[in-house]
């Protein structure tokens, strides 16, 4: 099985852990990724922002230049750039004008998109393509006893929900539960982690992610699993700044990625789990007390 | 500013046929069918800290109050979650929207001065168009020193952590054939919209960069 990877800025940045752990992890269930050549940035929240046309015409050049790699499907990890590019295969489609600029845009450098590149996230397919049996056979250190909190954040099931739930998604429920953790029941799973506004209005922004942070310590949870790299950002990088305003609400969060390269045996430093600012309890510890 | 500010709003504030300029842009056009029911306010996390929420920003646009929209922190403070969107009972495209506000804002200069998102959403362009990519803690510091340097100087902590863990590269990100998106870009800008279009719902002026 072979799909075209789309990394995106973040996940060469600040979410290095994400690229890190995915790579580990599908190379250890056997589906090859190859990276999109010459990928360009999704445009994210912030050119929609400034001109939504061009935002459009940006997303469709990985969308044409996918479409002409030929491996029908496009994965994309960080959650903005599966919005992004799902939304402007929407607008394509929707709107007449907006196909016409981005053909003609398309047409100047020479490529073509027909609207036939599913964008798809991680997270779906493992579970729907590999499935969970499947990973269930590759885990060697089943994560028992690890209570996790599952956090979605909004862009993968909002505005267009392809592959889950909006209101109450489980895919990641089922899969962190087929590596053997206790899910704890949080009820914020798919509320907005600040986004942007952590770096841009302190106040606001910091408010979203200390709210998630406080509610997963509240459920009981010692770990919160994340698909999305600013979500991972914004709970693990500003413990300092939130416990200034609100008080110490230190609790790790990790990609669903790395617990699922932990469980198969991946040593944490290729999962790059040393870039958390919030470590993780060290897992054999954790599974012996269990046994104890 | 004078100490007190009338807050009646009158019929003579209005910019007549600004709302029905919003909506005639695809993906707003429902929000003509707004029943003024609350759901989006209720549902954002952020609106405990609006000026206006998002359901009296609706009601602003739609009665053509176009000065007080466009100034308003809420089309700022929205951090497309789109929380709003998929619970609104009349479909109305909110997050969508607060995108269209948002660039209307940017490109008639008339957002609040001390905000910084903004100032990140026109660098940030400004990055992508140039080099394709986006180096996250470039563009960050570069929206610091453009709006307050000192708030920058207080992050020396984050961005000493994030380069001890690997997570601050030095060097920025690009594409190989920036020539190729450059093409892209000028094509969107040069093309007649208007003459493009046979669209059904005669919605080419709304979709001209503004």
């Amino acid at each position: 099985m072979k799909y075209t990877y789309f990394p995106g800025c973040s996940l060469k940045g600040t979410g290095r852990a994400y690229e890190e752990s995915l790579l580990a992890v599908f190379q250890a269930m056997g589906i090859e990724l190859e990276e999109l050549e010459d990928w360009n940035c999704c445009g994210a929240t912030a050119y929609m922002a400034v001109d939504e046309v061009k935002a459009c015409v940006m997303a469709s050049r990985n969308l044409a230049i996918a479409e002409k790699a030929g491996h029908k499907e496009l994965l994309a990890p960080c959650s903005a750039c599966y919005l992004v590019l799902n939304k402007t295969k929407h607008y394509i489609k929707e709107s007449p004008s907006v196909e016409r600029v981005v053909n003609r845009a398309l047409e100047s450098a020479h490529l073509a998109y027909s609207g036939n590149v599913p964008v798809r996230h991680p997270l779906d397919v493992l579970v729907h393509d590999i499935g969970l049996a499947e990973i269930k056979k590759r885990v060697k250190h089943p994560l028992k006893g690890l209570k996790v909190a599952p956090y979605y954040g909004c862009q993968i099931v909002r505005p267009y929900a392809t592959f889950d739930d909006q209101y109450n998604p489980v895919t990641m429920d089922r899969l962190l539960e087929a590596l053997g953790c206790t899910l704890v029941n949080y009820p914020v799973k798919t509320r907005c982690c600040g986004g942007s506004l952590t770096g841009t209005l302190p106040e606001p922004g910091l408010f979203c992610a200390y709210v998630l942070l406080k509610e997963a310590i509240v459920c009981g949870a010692e770990v919160i699993a994340t698909v999305c790299p600013l979500c991972q950002f914004n709970l693990d990088g500003y413990h300092d700044s939130i416990e200034k305003k609100w008080g110490s609400y230190r609790i790790p969060t990790v990609f669903f990625t790395q617990l699922m390269g932990l469980a198969f045996g991946i040593p944490a430093n290729a999962l790059g789990l040393q870039r958390g600012f919030v470590p993780m309890k060290p897992l054999p510890a954790l599974a012996q007390g269990v046994a104890a | 500013m004078s100490e007190f500010q009338r807050t009646i709003k009158y019929e003579a504030d209005r910019v007549k046929g600004f709302g029905r300029e919003v909506m005639a842009v695809p993906g707003c056009e429902q929000l003509e069918s707004c029943i003024q029911c609350g759901t989006c306010s209720g549902v954002c996390p952020l609106t405990i800290y609006m000026d206006f929420s998002p359901r009296q920003v609706m009601a602003l646009t739609r009665a053509d109050f176009k000065n007080e929209v466009l100034r308003s922190h809420t089309i700022w403070l929205c951090a497309s979650c789109y929380a709003c969107t998929v619970e609104c009972p009349r479909e109305i495209r909110i997050t969508d929207i607060m995108y269209e506000l948002k660039q209307r804002a940017i490109h008639e200069g008339i957002y609040p001065k001390q905000f910084a998102i903004p100032v990140l959403a026109k660098e940030f362009y400004r990055m992508a168009a140039k080099h394709g990519r986006v180096t996250e803690n470039v563009l960050a510091t570069l929206m610091f020193l453009k709006t307050n340097w000192r708030a920058a100087i207080g992050k020396w902590k984050l961005g000493l952590g994030l380069f001890l863990r690997g997570r601050f590269p030095l060097r920025i990100e690009s594409i190989k054939r920036k020539d190729e998106l450059a093409r892209m870009m000028e094509m969107v800008d040069n093309v007649d919209i208007d003459k493009l279009t046979d669209g059904p719902k005669g919605r080419s002026k709304a979709l001209q960069p503004h």
